[in-house]
């Protein structure tokens, strides 16, 4: 019923608040029997024994004063679950953030990311009502029926039985009938979803539809389509609702059941009215926390579904491998792949075969291939973002997983083809590639990176928030930022994809401008898509399905005949 | 108010249906009242021991209340969700109604998905207008005439102290708990979506963020908003877990309060001391009315900003005014006469004093650099926008007396990013001629060379092309966004930036079918590339809104000005380029 181990374990690190909600859950249920004690004892002097008011008086104030004792433990216990709640989720937040890190981009980009950021927002908050509502009333619904019954069955053993068999069934009710209309419910949810999304796919495409002049006739689907919905799902509500039906008829039905019985016995004597009218008042408050647990049901099978997902991912193995030595950072020479082996976990080719090349110190070393070559991989490793199964990446002639993955990547700039741009002001997009440069170096490297100008024009200048209204970049001037980016940092080492989109011709030469500018001098692995580009590199890396077909100079490998040189004759450079 | 009457008048059409649920919801909680005082009666009428026919009636009382309630919840909830749904529906239709005639103009600022799915969300929380809002007060007050009317049997002073507390219940706590939340709500909301920015930069922007070794900083910052969020949460649900202990403390009181009045009487034999019991029971009974009017207060707040949001949205007035004095003739001539246009009063004015014109069967090519106001000129032949000065003529008419609709139905247009819906490629063809046969969707496909992309996929022209076309290639959308116009059947053919987002080869063979297609139709070709003009009959060189040169590629290569200096620079690499990349 909803219980999840691994959720359930989270209650260890709050035992103190858990304590006092089950203490005070506790004392609540007194509290409850008190009043109906109280109540019935005061009805019955007044009624039977003909007392004055003055005489129940005292009787009457206890009724009262465990009526706000109540009210304050109720409260009390409350709160101790939200304690419990906000703990739980301030914890799995932070652990299933910092997991996210480590798993790193190579998890995140092959999930869709709108479902990791729910899993991380909606899905944590789910379980709050897990904590602070579903589980306290679990135990409100242990706690108050077993205390009533221990006050009844020595009163009455008759009206216990009713309530000991009656109770079960709810629960048991609940599971076999909600189990079947949750099942459905889920389906017509589903349902539910894909209708909103044929209306929002409506109204995105509104413009096409006024272009094709169907517009108009959209009314008439989408009332259908609601229409359809409305039929359908009532069907299923019908049954799902057969549920509520059979817990209300069992609660009410058994109240009947022991008014009649304990009525009939009254009037033959063979009980007292006091105790006849403390049972009838326990009756409602013996199955009520029963009910509402049907009611929290919902917020428990949330919790629940959202408990898979977290776990899901918390329980995402994290691959980096042992590190040997403790070393700082810095290198000089040369970066090399040797037999580098790579397979994603999903995909039967390897991703990279047996790699072997060399990134040679101040020069630009071009790497050319087809989309699905094998680019990115090599990216992805020498950024760290994973790591060969075969083989290694050296620098300096040491394996690069000696250094900390932090510490190896202050000495990249990296310019990926789609930099992604922060929901933050300008000025900190460019920041981050050095927090603590001033307002002189970030307008230097807008500067050169050619997009100060346009920065300039946006309504708050550098402190324009990206994203909103008229700031929304286009991809030409996410590039010219992340090259500034990489202006800012200034390392020795740059892994620049080049641009393939196209740009107004005007942009693209500014943007081809800077990056001259900044591979001046630097150790460049170039991810190029371009001959003319490709021919002014120092070295050419020709990979293809994982593999290095090529590498040499323009002038060496056109000699040698082989693959570059097709590709350029192809292309009709007969002269080189 | 006003807010609150408007959306009370779009579910208005449903008022019976909304009133009969709330009568099964009154008869729901109605039943448990009965039963409860009922038993109540039997027991206190029993321990006077009288015999069993004294009973009789009130046994069948109880045994009838015993299953009336759970048959009146059933229905309730049946009747409930029946109105909801036609709620939904109509505030669907209301919604697309209202907000047909405004697009694209009128909606450019709710273009990005998120912003529409927000209005979308908006819609969907209306729909629980009636359930969480309108039908817990009308129980509740429903309930309360009940009381009323069954303690005045008794005593006007017992009706008078159980209204007051049912009263003090369902609105004062309701009050006491929206001012306690009011604070913390709103700084709930506005952290909670500060926390999803963040959250997403972070998930999405993780590759940069670690390669800059921004990462711990980054998570720093969401962890400590982490930490907020959870305390403001925490005090959110201590406001609604006193709530539902105030509610029980009223009650509670309630019944001491009537005991105090009713004993007494009872001593002064003006009560039968049989109805002490009663009354009590009927009390607490009474209290369930009145537990979810806090939640249906939170609930109006929320449903009148989202309306209002929504109002918002459909009280715009088209930019367009709709005349429909002539059909759009397509055989004529286009002439824009002087035409100056802008977007909005205060922008300054993308087309200036614009003097072209565009004969049956022509290729005209609009070039510029971003941002000259090459797409307006496509926006106004659409019909999208209105110009404010000058006259733009089709044929004898002026564009001003044809409806939209009509001159759209003359024009096939393809635009950088053409919109795809969530269906089969064939659904999508067709919503271009609802009734076009197999052959002609084959003959539109061929003539955009994407007839054999679709012939070899799985399932063919049935193929799935997923949300917004995910599963296409960016030329495999252009060429079915360019077959869908073909199928369309269209005189006149307006390319916005076909090419944009392509590479240069996927470029190249676009622009190779565009030119095939023009033979037979009107075409403008709205550009930024300057490749493959040779083809065009005319070029205009747009530059911040005006015209600055005009002619064929050849006049203008001769004349050796703007546009032959854009072309040098682009022809410098891309030729070469693209066959390199054929290659790769």
């Amino acid at each position: 019923m909803n219980f999840d181990k691994r959720l359930l374990r989270q209650l260890k690190l709050v035992s103190v608040p858990l304590g006092f909600t089950v203490f005070l859950s506790l004392l609540t249920s007194v509290a409850i029997v008190g009043q109906a004690k109280s109540l019935s004892r005061v009805i019955d002097r007044a009624f039977l024994e003909k007392q004055a008011l003055e005489s129940v008086w005292p009787l009457l104030l206890i009724f009262a004063a465990l009526g706000v004792l109540r009210a304050v433990f109720h409260w009390g216990s409350r709160n101790a679950a939200a304690q419990i709640a906000a703990k739980i989720k301030f914890l799995l937040r932070k652990k299933l953030a910092a997991h996210l890190v480590r798993l790193g981009p190579a998890y995140t980009k092959t999930r869709q990311s709108g479902e990791i950021n729910n899993t991380l927002l909606a899905g944590i908050d789910a379980l709050d009502a897990y904590f602070s509502e579903y589980l306290p009333q679990v135990l409100l619904s242990v706690l108050i029926p077993v205390l009533i019954l221990i006050f009844v069955f020595p009163i009455d053993l008759l009206s216990g039985i009713v309530f000991l068999f009656t109770a079960p069934l709810i629960p048991v009710f609940m599971i076999l009938i909600g189990e079947i209309a949750q099942a459905m419910t889920k389906k017509q949810w589903k349902t539910l979803n894909r209708m909103s999304a044929h209306f929002l796919d409506v109204l995105q495409g509104l413009t096409t539809l006024k272009l094709l002049g169907r517009s108009k006739e959209q009314i008439r689907r989408i009332e259908r389509i609601t229409e359809d919905f409305r039929g359908s799902t009532m069907k299923v509500l019908r049954v799902a609702f057969l549920s509520a039906l059979s817990l209300e008829l069992l609660s009410t039905i058994s109240t009947a059941i022991i008014a009649v019985e304990i009525g009939l016995r009254l009037l033959y004597a063979k009980m007292g009215f006091e105790n006849a009218l403390f049972i009838l008042i326990l009756a409602p408050e013996f199955y009520l926390p029963l009910r509402q647990l049907g009611t929290r049901f919902h917020a428990g099978m949330e919790g629940f579904s959202a408990a898979q997902s977290i776990f899901k991912i918390l329980e995402e193995p994290v691959k980096i491998p042992g590190r040997y030595e403790k070393e700082r950072v810095g290198f000089r020479g040369v970066i090399q792949f040797k037999d580098v082996f790579f397979s994603y976990p999903d995909s039967q080719h390897p991703a990279l075969n047996g790699v072997s090349f060399e990134i040679k110190p101040k020069q630009i070393t071009a790497l050319v291939g087809a989309s699905g070559a094998g680019k990115t991989t090599i990216t992805s490793l020498l950024l760290q973002f994973i790591y060969a199964q075969q083989g290694g990446i050296y620098a300096g002639g040491k394996s690069i997983t000696n250094f900390s993955a932090d510490e190896w990547r202050t000495l990249i700039s990296w310019v990926p083809q789609n930099p992604y741009i922060f929901h933050t002001s300008v000025s900190e997009n460019i920041k981050l590639a050095k927090p603590t440069a001033c307002e002189g170096e970030i307008i230097e490297a807008a500067e050169r990176a050619n997009i100060h100008d346009f920065i300039q024009q946006l309504p708050n200048g550098y402190d324009t928030i990206v994203g909103e209204r008229a700031a929304r970049l286009s991809g030409g001037q996410a590039q010219r930022l992340a090259l500034a980016r990489a202006f800012l940092k200034n390392s020795d080492f740059l892994i620049l994809d080049e641009p393939t989109s196209s740009l107004d011709p005007q942009v693209e030469r500014q943007i081809y401008k800077s990056i001259q500018q900044l591979v001046e001098n630097k150790t460049v692995l170039l991810i190029a898509h371009r001959l003319s580009t490709v021919k002014k590199t120092d070295r050419i890396v020709i990979i293809d399905s994982g593999k290095i077909i090529e590498t040499g100079t323009h002038t060496e490998l056109l000699k040698r005949n082989g693959a570059y040189s097709k590709m350029v004759f192809a292309s009709g450079e007969r002269n080189g | 108010m006003r807010t609150f009457i408007r959306l009370f008048r779009l579910s208005a059409e449903h008022k019976w249906w909304m009133l009969l649920a709330a009568f099964t919801g009154f008869l729901t909680i109605g039943s448990s009242v009965g039963l409860l005082m009922t038993s109540a009666y039997i027991i206190a009428r029993a321990a006077l021991h009288p015999s069993v026919a004294v009973l009789a009636v009130a046994i069948v009382g109880v045994r009838f209340f015993g299953i009336s309630r759970g048959i009146f919840r059933y229905l309730e909830r049946n009747i409930s969700h029946e109105v909801t749904f036609r709620i939904l529906a109509k505030l669907r239709v209301w919604f697309y109604r209202a907000v047909e005639p405004l697009a694209p103009a009128r909606l450019m600022q709710y273009k990005s998905g998120d912003l529409l799915s927000r209005v979308i969300g908006d819609i969907e929380a209306l729909e629980h207008f009636y359930i969480r809002v309108l039908a817990p007060p009308a129980v509740a007050v429903m309930i309360m005439i009940l009381m009323w009317l069954l303690f005045n049997i008794f005593s006007s002073v017992f009706a008078f102290i159980l209204t007051v507390f049912l009263v003090v219940a369902g609105t004062g706590i309701p009050l006491l708990t929206q001012l306690l939340s009011n604070k913390t709500g709103k700084e709930l909301l506005s952290l909670r979506s500060e926390l999803s920015v963040m959250t997403i930069d972070g998930v999405q922007g993780m590759a940069d963020l670690l390669a800059f070794g921004q990462a711990g900083k980054h998570f720093a910052g969401m962890e400590k908003r982490n930490k907020k969020l959870v305390t403001l949460q925490r005090r959110m649900a201590i406001i609604s877990g006193l709530h539902e202990s105030l509610i029980t403390l009223l009650m509670n009181v309630a019944v001491f309060v009537l005991m105090m009045a009713a004993i007494p009487q009872v001593s002064a034999t003006l009560l039968d001391g049989v109805y002490l019991s009663v009354l009590a029971m009927g009390t607490m009974a009474a209290f369930e009315a009145v537990i979810p009017l806090p939640q249906a207060a939170q609930y109006l707040q929320n449903n009148l900003k989202a309306a209002e949001r929504l109002f918002e949205i459909t009280d715009a007035k088209p930019l367009v005014a709709e005349a429909a004095k002539a059909r759009a003739p397509a055989q004529e001539t286009i002439k824009f006469d002087h035409v100056t246009f802008s977007y909005t009063e205060n922008d300054p004015p993308v087309l200036k004093d614009l003097c072209f014109e565009i004969h049956k069967g022509d290729k005209i090519a609009i070039v510029g650099p971003s941002g000259a106001g090459k797409s307006s000129i496509a926006n106004l032949l659409l019909r999208f926008w209105d110009f404010q000065q000058g006259e733009i003529k089709i044929g004898e008419n002026s564009l001003k007396d044809i409806s939209g609709a009509s001159m759209r139905a003359e024009i096939g247009f393809v635009s950088q990013s053409a919109y795809f819906f969530n269906g089969s490629i064939k659904e999508n063809l067709l919503l271009a001629k609802p009734d076009a046969s197999e052959d002609e969707i084959v003959k539109a496909c061929r003539a955009a060379h994407i007839h054999k992309f679709c012939a070899n996929l799985s399932n063919g022209y049935d193929t799935q092309i997923g949300e917004h076309g995910l599963f296409l290639s960016g030329g495999e959308r252009q060429r079915l966004a360019i077959a869908q116009m073909l199928l369309k059947g269209c005189p006149i053919m307006i390319y916005d930036e076909p090419t944009a987002n392509l590479d240069v080869l996927t470029e190249q063979k676009i622009l190779q079918t565009i030119w095939a297609l023009a033979k037979k139709k009107t075409t403008i070709l709205i550009t930024h590339r300057l490749v493959g003009l040779e083809n065009a009959d005319k070029i205009l060189l747009l530059k911040e809104g005006e015209i600055i040169e005009r002619g064929t590629h050849a006049d203008l290569a001769a004349k050796k000005g703007i546009y032959y200096q854009m072309w040098a620079i682009q022809q410098d690499t891309f030729q070469k380029d693209i066959d390199f990349l054929k290659i790769m």
